[in-house]
């Protein structure tokens, strides 16, 4: 009698199951788990028995989510990227590469040279659940956001690392009024980028490639980018019709060696496993102790609240508030005692410029000719666009609503937390201004939509799965770390058998201890404040106000309408209006709203440009870095040292008649700090000294392919394209030397490199494969010791044309060092020239701080720009630090540019008109150290301290709020 | 530059101060507390574990410090907050490498995280051989310097023994309770006598012959190695017993030894003078470390060769020559060359599966870990390594998802050789 055998895939959202007897497939299953991993996979066996009815079978599990059913069942289990490697091989050997997309797994499989299976790692985003919160953001179902996708124009970049931070991008996006033909097209190719940057990893893709897993199989618009992106065609990319059961038929063909034992036998197995669970030691106390803590808690909260006025009743003057957040746009209308008319609350479902017109004519219905509008203002991500697109009155920054809607509720407010759908906003009010702003950074998002995601996967509205919170009798700790992260977390949590009321209460928990120990970075909650008013959507999930007030401690206040109060705010501050210039009725019923996108030619960025066209023929156009997309002739523009610097390096023009040929630079990480020098080294012995270009997103992209190591920072990972682009000229040497130790400037206690500046030639060596067929070179360098260099560089560069003597070489090099000297010289003098014409003409200015390679246009995206546009003249760290004296801190100060960062910190403190806004780079291990030292050697000196994490993000929306609070708490402050 | 102002561990406290060690080796440490011990420091190793050290860290540190740095200030914060232990009475000991990694900066972490917690009072220790922080009350004396290198050496063979017996022992447990009764005696011995080389090597072989008694059956099992960043690599608390994990699956583990960290730091000494000129007054002291203390490594792979049962080590020369062929010996942040050189040599050695461990967003390991598996491959294209990271909120079903992965293919190749 033939075998039957049964594998079962049980993955992070779906479980897969399949039945063969022999080599045939006699019964197969796909369907969702909603993470009730055991119950769905005891439905699917009797399922399955009722339709095949057999007696006796052997079983093998495999996927992540069925490691810990098979453990606890004592089923065999086989791990799934093998299993797949072995069904691919059996069934279509001529396979070179596999490719499988999972629910939050990516796995890659090489046959050629040795079989290599990779998976991604911890930190990885762009797989079936990333598609799925994208769609949820475009508010569109998967199947209409693939058919979507297959009719976009253009692709915009996207982050592929994170889901988190892919919002970040896209958010903007849909705010400007991209269309979601292209973002969708765009989020699929994050999806094939994220996969080549995680996985593939330099190894070339060639030969046939097979797609499997769910994604692959169900979203044509997805097959498509892979398509272009690895050049593939019909006969090399196979997409076979076992895509989503080949790990369960991997398992399957395992059973083969599979005891074989009874299906009665296999369900008691599983059922047993349930019952034999054991609850995980890892758990939090109740947040209500008793029914009385709970029902004092519901009326406390009942307390803060706002009147409210039925607007089809009121009769007076009224003012508008509008807060156009990230996710949803809120609105709020108040009367003349400042009572509630009229609220709205709701997704802005990728596109708020609708959402608001309809909202408007509602009011204006509501309205009649008893009450006018007197004023109107708008706040949040979409500020811009709604202020032109409807005329309102003025824009404010969100810190300044917030803060001025607080107040309402709480007079001496000293510390106000929001958790929005995005974002984390906290700022400390010390004698009635903003004291310090506290962002979340866009990694590490622990905020709303992250619990609507979760009660959406388990099939809850945010709502109940809030309510069940309440319930825990032992919520699950889930740490405090992001999104990524805490998805495996709940996994194994639910694994562990935690309830779904353990697991919404824990996620609450993590999301407060994320807000107060990773955003505000507070040790003790004393720290924040006594008289704390907490708001945003997230609020008023009471299971997450529970949590922050025992995490606290102490009772804090949520007004009624927390979700509403940037929007409130807003409104309060537009009763300083008495005459609206918002749309009227009759205007707004010919309002109409189109968009284009368009790239820009201003300038090497091409920046992706939206514009908006309305009604009355005026336009908006956003994407812009800078004040040149906007077709406006720039008032003359504030002395920048970030362009000083760049038109610097671009000065230096290769030779083209040098005698011994060209040699070739990659412009990024330390040849940002040492262009000068070897630029004259290689100049003054007769090269012609080819820099690679300024990078844009197509550096990063061309250089992606080859890029090991997923998780290191940005300005590394640029790198790849700039020595591609060398080779891409023919250049046939280049030179990138490994330099430990750098320039000794005597501000620190030692003067390394961090070592990924250090070392990143020996990377490219080993990943590049070019650069073996031609002459690259990457000498260490004691970059303080002339000696040293040149008995280093002499075989070096012999090697290229002996005739180069040492002498020649030793004189080379002291004239280098003079020019280098002289660049540093002329960039301090341009320093002080920027402060002194800032003095002279009353602007602020501010320290750009970061390090040399931050001033690359694709890396600092333009942020220098952004701050000029506001009024600041931008003058480097660099520039500045000779200004102050050398800065002592608390840790160990072992990086020459690190402590250029302190003392201009220094400089900051030591200056009233001096701001520091510190560029830290995504995955930078080292600014972990330095970005608490420049916090506090900024606020003992009475200094804001703002820092902005960039990596390959191209939002600046995020970046000009914060720096227009920075203006707003300085104006204050005043 | 740093402020120096940090409290000193004097002469005075030296009397009556606890000094908390956080554990990383166990074996190894414990061997390093009982010469401490005899030396007048009340030294306590601190061999706590459990999630709150984890969060105890993050509370204390920044988040986007390594995990180790979380964890060593996790535990010495969670042991101070606990109430065991006298805060006015209690000093915190650290090692200090003083490198261009982030690591060098443990010793400050801990004391802005005391600072947070209003315990500035605590002295914290900087244990380093490059005279970065003097403390009158803690000094290396030459005599301790030399019992320490013994320290390490039976830490070593210890180590790498039970390593050898565990998979394979009949009476689950023979091998640590054997370890655990050696490490007992040889803390005495160092504590109490003094080092005569002879005795020394005498132990060795002891040692070796009481592991080659216990009873073992000798199936094929498929030999992982782990190497990665210092404390991730060795730590149970910080690979979530990663050892353990890998027993349990079947597999043999083989650890490249702490000896061969110390002499990677030094041999880093003598390359800072051949490359930049540095070093010019200590050049000749280091190049005789080194050659010492490789010759106490290559004396106990000799006697483990001779008595036959186990398999001896590598000679660091040859690692330092393997290295040479992937990767310059010039890249010394974090473990640097040595982490790619393991990894040739393990692999060279019979033992291709290879787990990189490193926490998440290690620095020098982008470099000569996830930044060389390229040209490792090539070179050796049956080498089968997983690079796992490890961090606070990394979950143990993901990293053993893919040791799973690395083992199945272990399974596979050896289920190839032996046909």
């Amino acid at each position: 009698m033939a075998k039957y055998k049964l594998g079962i895939d049980i993955g992070s959202t779906t479980a897969k199951l399949v039945l063969m007897e022999d080599n045939r497939i006699i019964y197969q299953k796909y369907q969702r788990h909603l993470s009730r991993v055991r119950q769905t996979t005891l439905e699917m066996i009797k399922e399955m028995q009722n339709e095949v009815n057999i007696s006796k079978l052997a079983v093998t599990l495999s996927g992540s989510a069925g490691l810990g059913v098979a453990n606890g069942a004592g089923i065999d289990f086989i791990q799934e990227v093998y299993a797949t490697g072995e069904v691919v091989y059996k069934l279509a050997p001529d396979t070179n590469v596999v490719i499988e997309l999972g629910g939050e797994d990516a796995k890659v499989i090489f046959y050629d040279g040795g079989v290599d299976e990779r998976m991604n790692g911890t930190c990885a985003g762009g797989t079936g659940a990333f598609i799925d919160q994208m769609a949820v953001l475009l508010d569109m179902t998967v199947n209409e956001m693939d058919a979507a996708s297959l009719e976009a124009q253009q692709i915009y970049p996207i982050a592929s690392r994170c889901g988190v931070f892919a919002k970040t991008d896209i958010q903007p996006l849909l705010n400007q009024g991209a269309k979601k033909a292209d973002i969708a097209a765009s989020i699929f190719q994050a999806v094939v980028n994220q996969t080549i940057t995680g996985l593939i990893q330099g190894k070339k893709i060639s030969g046939k490639v097979m797609f499997l897993g769910g994604p692959l199989y169900y979203c044509k618009g997805l097959q498509k980018r892979f398509y272009e992106t690895l050049k593939l065609n019909e006969k090399t990319a196979v997409f076979p019709d076992y895509a989503l059961y080949s790990v369960a038929m991997g398992a399957a063909m395992h059973a083969e060696n599979s005891e074989e034992i009874t299906t009665d036998e296999l369900i008691a197995k599983l059922e047993n496993s349930a019952n034999s669970e054991t609850v995980a030691n890892d758990r939090l106390p109740a947040l209500f102790a008793s029914d009385s803590e709970y029902y004092d808690f519901i009326r406390r909260h009942g307390l803060a609240n706002v009147p409210h006025h039925d607007l089809s009743e009121y009769c007076g003057n009224a003012w508008l508030g509008i807060d156009c957040g990230s996710t949803t746009t809120k609105l709020v209308l108040i009367g003349e005692d400042k009572s509630l008319l009229y609220s709205f609350y709701s997704s802005n479902k990728g596109n708020p410029v609708e959402v608001l017109l309809s909202q408007l004519g509602e009011i204006y219905n509501l309205c009649g000719d008893r009450v006018t509008i007197c004023g109107s203002a708008v706040t949040g991500y979409g500020e811009e666009l709604i202020k032109h697109a409807f005329h309102i009155d003025e824009g404010l920054v969100e810190t300044i609503a917030h803060y001025t809607a607080a107040k309402y509720f709480q007079p001496d407010v000293d510390f106000i937390l929001d958790i929005g759908g995005q974002d984390i906003k906290c700022f400390r009010i010390k004698n009635g201004a903003i004291d310090s702003i506290m962002l979340n950074e866009a990694c590490s998002s622990g905020c709303g939509s992250f619990i609507e995601t979760f009660a959406k996967a388990m099939g809850y509205t945010i709502a109940d799965f809030a309510n069940l919170g309440l319930k825990a009798k032992a919520p699950v700790n889930l740490g405090s770390r992001c999104t990524v992260f805490m998805n495996s977390s709940v996994k194994q949590s639910q694994k562990d058998g935690a309830t779904v009321e353990d697991i919404s209460a824990g996620l609450s928990v993590s999301v407060v201890k994320n807000a107060i120990y990773k955003v505000i970075r507070a040790t003790s909650p004393e720290e924040l404040g006594k008289k704390i008013v907490v708001q945003g959507g997230t609020f008023y999930n009471d299971a997450v106000l529970r949590a922050f007030e025992k995490e606290l401690g102490a009772d804090v206040i949520r007004p009624s309408i927390a979700g509403l109060m940037g929007a409130f705010g807003a409104a309060l501050h537009a009763m300083q209006f008495e005459k609206s210039t918002i749309l009227t009725p009759s205007e707004l019923a010919f309002f109409s709203h189109t968009s284009r996108t368009t790239r820009c030619r201003g300038c090497a960025n091409q920046c992706h440009l939206t514009v908006n066209k309305f009604a009355d023929g005026k336009t908006f156009i956003s994407g812009n870095q800078c004040e040149k997309g906007l077709g406006v002739s720039a008032v003359k523009e504030l002395p920048n040292l970030y362009a000083w610097k760049r038109s610097y390096i671009e000065s230096l023009k290769p030779d083209e008649n040098a005698k011994r040929g060209k040699i070739g630079l990659p412009l990024a990480l330390s040849t940002f700090e040492f262009a000068p020098l070897w630029y004259t080294m290689f100049s003054e012995l007769g090269f012609s000294v080819h820099f690679s270009k300024l990078s844009n997103r197509a550096t990063y992209e061309r250089g992606q392919f080859t890029i090991p190591s997923d998780t290191a920072c940005y300005p590394a990972k640029i790198m790849h394209g700039h020595v591609l682009q060398l080779l891409d000229e023919g250049i046939t040497n280049i030179f990138y030397p490994g330099i430990t130790y750098n320039i000794d400037e005597h501000a620190g206690d030692n003067h390394y490199n961090c070592p990924v500046v250090a070392y990143y030639s020996e990377l490219l060596q080993g990943n590049i494969e070019e650069l073996k067929n031609i002459n690259y070179m990457y000498p260490y360098l004691d970059i303080n010791n002339q000696k040293s260099m040149v008995k280093t560089l002499l075989p070096c560069l012999q090697k290229i044309d002996r005739s180069i003597t040492k002498y020649q070489l030793a004189a080379a090099i002291r004239k280098a060092f003079v020019a280098y000297e002289n660049y540093k010289a002329q960039l301090r003098a341009e320093g002080e020239k920027a402060v002194s014409f800032a003095r002279s003409n009353g602007n602020r200015i501010m320290v750009l701080a970061g390090r040399p390679y931050h001033i690359d246009p694709e890396i600092g995206h333009g942020i220098d720009k952004l701050a000029t546009s506001l009024g600041f003249v931008v003058v480097s760290e660099d520039s500045v630090a000779h200004l102050a004296p050398v800065q002592y801190v608390k840790v160990l100060d072992q990086w020459t540019f690190h402590a250029r960062l302190y003392r201009s910190a220094r400089f900051a403190v030591e200056n009233d008109d001096v701001e520091l806004v510190q560029l830290v780079s995504f995955g930078c291990g080292v600014d972990a150290i330095t970005t608490d030292e420049v916090r506090s050697i900024l606020e003992d000196g009475g200094k804001y301290y703002t820092q902005i994490k960039i990596d390959e993000i191209t939002n600046l929306g995020a970046v000009k709020i914060r720096l227009r609070s920075l203006l707003g708490a300085l104006e204050e402050k005043k | 530059m740093q402020d120096k102002s940090f409290v000193p561990f004097t002469e005075d406290m030296k009397k009556d101060y606890t000094i908390l060690v956080p554990n990383m080796l166990p074996i190894h440490f414990k061997l390093l507390i009982s010469l401490f011990r005899s030396h007048g420091y009340n030294v306590e190793l601190l061999e706590t574990d459990g999630p709150q050290i984890a969060e105890t860290g993050l509370k204390y540190t920044h988040n986007d410090t390594c995990y180790p740095a979380i964890l060593v200030v996790g535990q010495m914060m969670d042991a101070l907050l606990s109430g065991k232990y006298d805060v006015n009475k209690t000093a915190l000991i650290m090692f200090q490498t003083g490198g261009g990694c982030r690591a060098s900066n443990y010793i400050s972490l801990i004391r802005k995280a005391l600072k947070k917690a209003g315990m500035e009072q605590v002295p914290v220790i900087s244990l380093n051989f490059y005279g970065m922080e003097s403390h009158p009350g803690f000094k290396l004396t030459p005599k301790m310097l030399h019992s320490m290198i013994y320290a390490v050496c039976y830490g070593d063979l210890i180590m790498s023994l039970v390593n050898q017996v565990r998979p394979y022992e009949l009476n689950k447990g023979d091998a640590e309770a054997l370890a655990d009764r050696w490490t007992a005696r040889l803390g005495a011995e160092l504590a109490n006598e003094k080092i005569r080389y002879r005795r020394v090597k005498d132990n060795y072989r002891a040692i070796i012959a009481d592991f080659a008694k216990i009873p073992m059956n000798r199936t094929e099992k498929p030999k992982v190695g782990i190497v990665g960043e210092i404390f991730v690599k060795y730590s149970p608390l910080a690979n979530n017993d990663l050892e353990r994990f890998l027993i349990s699956e079947g597999a043999e583990v083989v650890v490249p030894g702490l000896i061969d960290f110390c002499l990677y730091c030094i041999y880093n000494s003598i390359i800072d003078y051949k490359l930049y000129g540095k070093n010019k007054k200590t050049y000749l002291v280091w190049k005789f470390a080194y050659r010492f203390f490789s010759n106490k490594k290559s004396d106990i792979s000799q006697l483990i060769k001779e008595e036959g049962t186990f398999e001896g080590w590598t000679e660091f020369d040859r690692i330092t020559d393997i290295a040479s062929t992937v990767i310059s010996l010039a890249v010394k942040m974090g473990e640097g060359w040595l982490l790619t050189s393991e990894m040739v040599e393990l692999a060279e050695s019979g033992c291709a599966n290879i787990v990189c461990t490193q926490p998440f967003g290690c620095l020098p390991n982008h470099i000569c870990g996830k930044g060389m598996m390229k040209p490792l491959k090539e070179l050796m294209p049956d080498i089968n390594i997983v690079a796992i990271d490890y961090d606070a909120g990394a979950s143990r079903v993901n990293q053993e998802n893919r040791l799973k992965l690395m083992l199945s293919n272990a399974k596979r190749i050896m289920a190839q050789n032996s046909k």
